[in-house]
């Protein structure tokens, strides 16, 4: 049971929204999918869970092609979609008693997997509640629960954790990883942490093409062309002063004396900068090196290709 | 399409609706029946139940687009919809339920106008002087008459997201079917076309069935525009689907 999704491509009017895309995604692999607001992510989650037909190009849900056989390919997905929608009129029991039923679950097995996902997913206090008075977090939960209860072996997941405050978010993470074993799972987000937290994999996607799809850590790897040094000093430094250090390439004022040095490739630029402090009669009393951050990578592929 | 009915209902129980539809249906078409002098049977002398019949389909007119007009409106706007479309159940199974649970929500309030009859009954003189077969194909016409309004309600709000614009629609629609085509057939320009364009209203069929005779074109003709109807709901939901 995987998602391959080969060659998508979807144009709205004049606009292609994905553009000749392919990847796939294992089994009992969880994998982000990331991209700036508007790269096509939404859509092609959209196309694999049925909602909309792509232009070109195919994706098969576990095995069965989306277009051909649309019934068979939701039957194994589950799917939350953006900004999670609900009935909020329904209480939580209810509501999951719906989900099972329409997903097909017989009226014992429903029971069974309803309470099953209000312990997993931590619903056990709000189970008797409407909808309607959670708060977002616990809706999250139950827009989960949901995409969870008839035991599916694809997840996906459209920006699960978007609006959530930072202990919604690491709760609802661990209750992806929890859920996430033998199943295809993949999640759509912009934030760097999150893929940290949870991916073995990244497909990162921009104007609709892809323009990286590989392990964190191999693009980690790959990023580390240019590092960015921080340095701070006592009293007053001229930024030209800095620029024209050997080595470096670029440097930004930070604050009053602080500032951020980008070396020239392959060249350790920090004794020349403690040279410099030291020919000019400065203190330097900072000088640390800038991770090559998960956001700058994000920065770097989603800007450069265009 | 069982689960998506039982939803359906449930959400008419659960946010008063229901209770709404039921008791405005009832209160209204009682003062008609029996306390406004000018409509009331008590008054008129003779013991029928037009009064209930023929402004039955009036207030239906009003009270049916306010039941349907949320059925997809309101899931388009919350974006439910997306997730509903995205379960394994056909277009066609999410059409009928909804439009089973607002059927069912109208068959409910007429029900207890029965009572009517029986009391209408129990008025005659001699007892029992009312013409039983005009006032049950009266009461399958007007059932009748209430599932084609409730497939008008679901496509207009089926066309939009706006729930107040379903509304609107619907029970514009609903007019037109029911009394517009036989006021269009009046004017004269139509001359031998003008009974064809009275039949297609839900007027001329609705008077056929509440003489007492249920004929079966009468039937037919109910049944096809609802089929219609609900045809051109599954086009407009299956919109999404054109490439």
């Amino acid at each position: 049971m995987s998602l391959e999704v080969q060659q998508l491509t979807k144009v709205y009017g004049q606009q292609k929204a994905v553009n000749n895309v392919s990847f796939s995604v294992r089994e009992g692999e969880i994998v982000g999918f990331l991209g700036p607001n508007g790269a096509g992510k939404s859509t092609t989650m959209k196309i694999a869970t049925t909602y909309i037909p792509p232009t070109a190009g195919s994706i098969r849900v576990g095995g069965f092609d989306v277009q051909n056989e649309p019934l068979k390919a939701r039957r194994v997905t589950g799917y939350l979609p953006e900004h999670n929608p609900l009935y909020l009129d329904m209480y939580v029991r209810e509501y999951l008693q719906f989900a099972a039923r329409i997903a097909g679950l017989s009226s014992s097995r429903t029971k069974e997997r309803v309470n099953e996902m209000i312990v997993l997913c931590g619903l056990a206090l709000e189970q008797n509640k409407k909808i309607e008075s959670l708060s977002k977090g616990y809706r999250q939960r139950v827009g989960l629960a949901q995409a969870l209860i008839h035991d599916p072996n694809v997840l996906i997941l459209d920006e699960p954790t978007s609006g959530l405050d930072p202990n919604q978010l690491v709760e609802i993470r661990k209750l992806i990883k929890t859920v996430s074993k033998d199943k295809t799972v993949i999640f759509s987000t912009h934030i760097m942490q999150e893929v940290k937290a949870l991916c073995d994999r990244v497909v990162v996607i921009n104007k609709g093409e892809i323009v990286a799809n590989d392990s964190l850590d191999s693009l980690l790897k790959n990023q580390q062309g240019h590092i960015i040094f921080l340095a701070e000093f006592e009293g007053e430094v001229l930024l030209a002063d800095l620029k024209s250090i050997e080595g470096v390439l670029n440097a930004d004022q930070v604050d009053k004396s602080k500032f951020k040095l980008t070396a020239k490739e392959g060249i350790d630029i920090r004794p020349t900068i403690f040279r410099f402090a030291a020919d000019k009669q400065l203190s330097l009393i900072g000088l640390k090196q800038e991770e090559s951050s998960l956001e700058a990578i994000f920065k770097e592929l989603t800007t450069s290709t265009v | 399409m069982i689960q998506i009915f039982k939803k359906e209902f449930n959400s008419f129980l659960n946010s008063l609706i229901a209770y709404i539809v039921i008791g405005v249906f009832l209160i209204a078409i009682g003062l008609l029946t029996w306390v406004f002098p000018a409509t009331s049977v008590l008054d008129y002398g003779y013991a029928d139940l037009d009064s209930l019949f023929s402004f039955g389909p009036y207030v239906f007119i009003f009270l049916i687009p306010a039941i349907t007009m949320k059925s997809f409106a309101e899931e388009k706007k919350l974006g439910t919809l997306e997730l509903l479309f995205t379960r394994p159940v056909t277009d066609l199974e999410i059409i009928l339920g909804k439009f089973l649970a607002a059927f069912a929500l109208v068959i409910i309030s007429l029900l207890p106008t029965i009572t009517y009859y029986y009391s209408v009954y129990q008025l005659g003189n001699p007892v029992g002087n009312i013409d039983t077969p005009g006032a049950i194909g009266s009461f399958i016409g007007l059932m009748l008459l209430g599932g084609v309004f409730c497939t008008i309600g679901i496509l207009a709000s089926a066309l939009t997201s706006n729930q107040i614009v379903a509304f609107i629609l619907s029970a514009f629609l609903c007019f037109i079917f029911y009394n517009g085509f036989d006021s269009f057939s009046s004017i004269p320009v139509f001359g031998q076309q003008a009974l064809f364009i009275r039949q297609l209203g839900i007027l001329f069929h609705y008077e056929s069935i509440s003489r007492g005779l249920i004929d079966s074109r009468d039937l037919l003709y109910f049944f096809s525009v609802a089929t219609f109807m609900v045809l051109l709901t599954k086009l407009t939901i299956g919109s999404r689907q054109w490439k």
